[in-house]
């Protein structure tokens, strides 16, 4: 780890423009792939971001010089990558305002929330003992979740309810396109043992107010769980300071590689959650009836960890800070309403979600009047132009929005105004390659 | 011609605005089977309604309903026009026919005689991503026939 500082220097900080943004793409060897007449935009992070050299460098770097397994064995390189490990652990923690030892490790965000749900489970099946009671559901409690989630966000809450005999409730998309606050006030209620949401929309690009959420629950002694998986990769984010008790979030999102990402648990609740994964490195005394479990994070990590691709995202997290986390969340802001503000002047396009003006991530999601958007994909994919379409696991925020599946435009730190602009150009010429005019053509679809 | 005009031959933007067979027809004789057919990436879907002759070995008429892309939307209204009348073996033949197209990556030189205007489809087979949108209706369609004619 000894060159760590030189490998993950970014080839830009501070405050980000088109020119400091150019010099960063020389960091990301594959932004410079080129498939057809035209240069790659790669528009698709919301699905999965890039990783600069330094990610992959230290990857490579654990491989060659410290890998062995952690916390098991007493020698010399067990130490070091025990230390790598840790080390990890320490930086992404860090990164998003949590203590060491609130940071749990998990495979994605998927699996953190599986991770809460499953606990909770157990919980209510008795395991844990007394102080676990807390997280019993059973017939009667609530879980609350909203309209606007992703499928790794409703799920786990539809399968706890049915495992528990709890009731699951939504909170409704307004016409504005933002979460109906006021029907949070009457759905979240004494009943409400948990409240799962996300920090910001995969689909609408829409932020949420966390910490008005947050004392909602309090009011309720729920529980709360942010999907905090488009949030943590493009701006600051604290979790402490938001208050809420668990959070999700995952490494390939946020310029890691994948395979990695973490549960961020309040202390004092993960100290009395029961383990969901049970078996080699997450106990203490183990006997042919019953086992001790370890205090958490290591409860919570079953089995051989993700070591190498913990280092590598926390190699990511150094990269993100040096360039700083306003200065992405500005540059993003700037893209995303670009990008809004474009899309709306293009005819027979219709923006999903909040109007341009209302604060939203950076990216946007739309439907093409008359074009399904598979086709719309294709011919801007046609222009080296790299967007997500299909309903980006979210079929009940789509149902809402009367649709089956959009396209998906979604920027990051390595994306420039030219790309945005390529973009909107491309999209621009879709509906007319359809053999679609104005607006109110197309009635098909 | 570029890739994605191949892809996006004008016959097939045409039958994806002018569609045949959209609406299920009632069921003509009593050999006459549905099937649906869910592409989950996407979400597109299809019903399509087979009905046979009174001996059940010759189609008589096939319509459907769905929601997708142009590529699927189109795929279901050639078949829709070209699947009456066919025997069932000149049916199942051409289904194969169409699948082994599509399958082949641009390699396979359609036969625009027994094909029509499903030959247009070959350019589909470059694009492996689109290839299911072109087969869903196909994929309903032999699965209904089969069952119709039991």
């Amino acid at each position: 780890m000894s060159n760590s500082t030189r490998q993950n220097s970014p080839s830009a900080t501070g405050p980000l423009d088109d020119t400091k943004v150019r010099s960063l793409l020389q960091d990301f060897p594959i932004l410079a792939r080129q498939d057809g007449e035209d240069p790659l935009v790669y528009l698709d992070t919301g699905a999965t971001s890039q990783n600069p050299s330094a990610v992959l460098d230290a990857e490579r770097d654990y491989y060659e010089h410290s890998n062995s397994a952690v916390h098991r064995g007493a020698h010399s390189l067990a130490v070091t990558a025990t230390d790598a490990f840790e080390d990890a652990r320490r930086t992404v923690a860090d990164f998003v305002g949590a203590a060491e030892n609130e940071l749990v490790w998990t495979s994605n965000a998927t699996e953190a929330i599986n991770l809460v749900a499953y606990s909770f489970s157990n919980a209510s099946a008795g395991l844990g003992g007394p102080e676990a009671e807390r997280f019993a559901l059973g017939p009667g409690d609530e879980i609350v979740t909203t309209e606007a989630e992703h499928h790794a966000n409703l799920i786990p809450w539809q399968q706890l309810a049915a495992r528990t005999g709890a009731t699951l409730r939504y909170i409704p998309l307004g016409e504005d396109g933002l979460l109906d606050e006021d029907a949070a006030q009457d759905i979240v209620g004494p009943a409400t043992k948990v409240f799962a949401f996300t920090h910001v929309s995969n689909v609408l690009g829409s932020v949420t107010d966390v910490p008005r959420f947050v004392r909602l629950a309090k009011k309720y002694d729920a529980l709360t769980v942010l999907d905090a998986c488009q949030s943590v990769p493009h701006m600051p984010v604290d979790f402490g300071d938001l208050g809420v008790d668990f959070a999700a979030f995952s490494g390939h999102k946020m310029l890691g590689p994948t395979g990695i990402g973490a549960l961020y648990g309040r202390y004092d609740l993960l100290k009395s959650m029961p383990p969901f994964l049970t078996g080699g490195s997450m106990i203490t005394k183990v006997t042919m009836d019953e086992a001790q479990f370890m205090e958490p994070p290591m409860r919570f990590e079953a089995g051989t960890q993700r070591v190498s691709q913990a280092v590598a995202l926390a190699s990511a997290v150094r990269y993100l800070d040096e360039i700083g986390m306003e200065n992405v969340h500005a540059w993003e802001a700037e893209l995303g309403r670009r990008l809004a503000e474009g899309v709306s002047q293009i005819d027979g396009v219709r923006l999903l979600g909040p109007a341009p003006g209302t604060e939203r991530a950076g990216l946007v999601s739309i439907d093409v009047h008359g074009v399904h958007p598979h086709d719309v994909g294709q011919l801007l994919d046609s222009k080296g132009i790299a967007v997500r379409v299909g309903h980006h696991c979210a079929q009940p925020l789509h149902r809402r929005l009367g649709i089956n599946a959009s396209t998906r435009a979604s920027a990051y730190l390595y994306n420039t105004t030219a790309d945005v602009d390529r973009f909107l150009d491309a999209l621009g010429d879709v509906r007319p390659f359809f053999g679609l005019g104005g607006a109110s053509d197309g009635e098909r679809q | 011609m570029s890739d994605l005009d191949q892809l996006y031959q004008q016959v097939i933007l045409d039958h994806s605005r002018r569609r045949t067979g959209e609406g299920l027809e009632s069921a003509g004789s009593r050999h006459t089977a549905e099937n649906h057919q869910y592409n989950p990436t996407c979400g597109d879907e299809i019903n399509v309604r087979v009905s046979l002759d009174e001996a059940g070995d010759r189609v008589e008429s096939l319509t459907w309903e769905g929601d997708g892309c142009s590529i699927s939307m189109a795929s279901a209204s050639v078949l829709s026009e070209m699947a009456p009348g066919m025997s069932m073996g000149e049916f199942a033949t051409t289904v194969d026919q169409f699948r082994e197209m599509l399958r082949s990556r641009g390699q396979i030189e359609p036969d625009e005689e027994s094909l029509g205007d499903a030959a247009a489809f070959a350019g589909v087979s470059k694009f492996v991503a689109r290839v299911k949108c072109a087969m869903l209706a196909w994929v309903a369609a032999e699965e209904a026939a089969k069952e119709a004619a039991l």
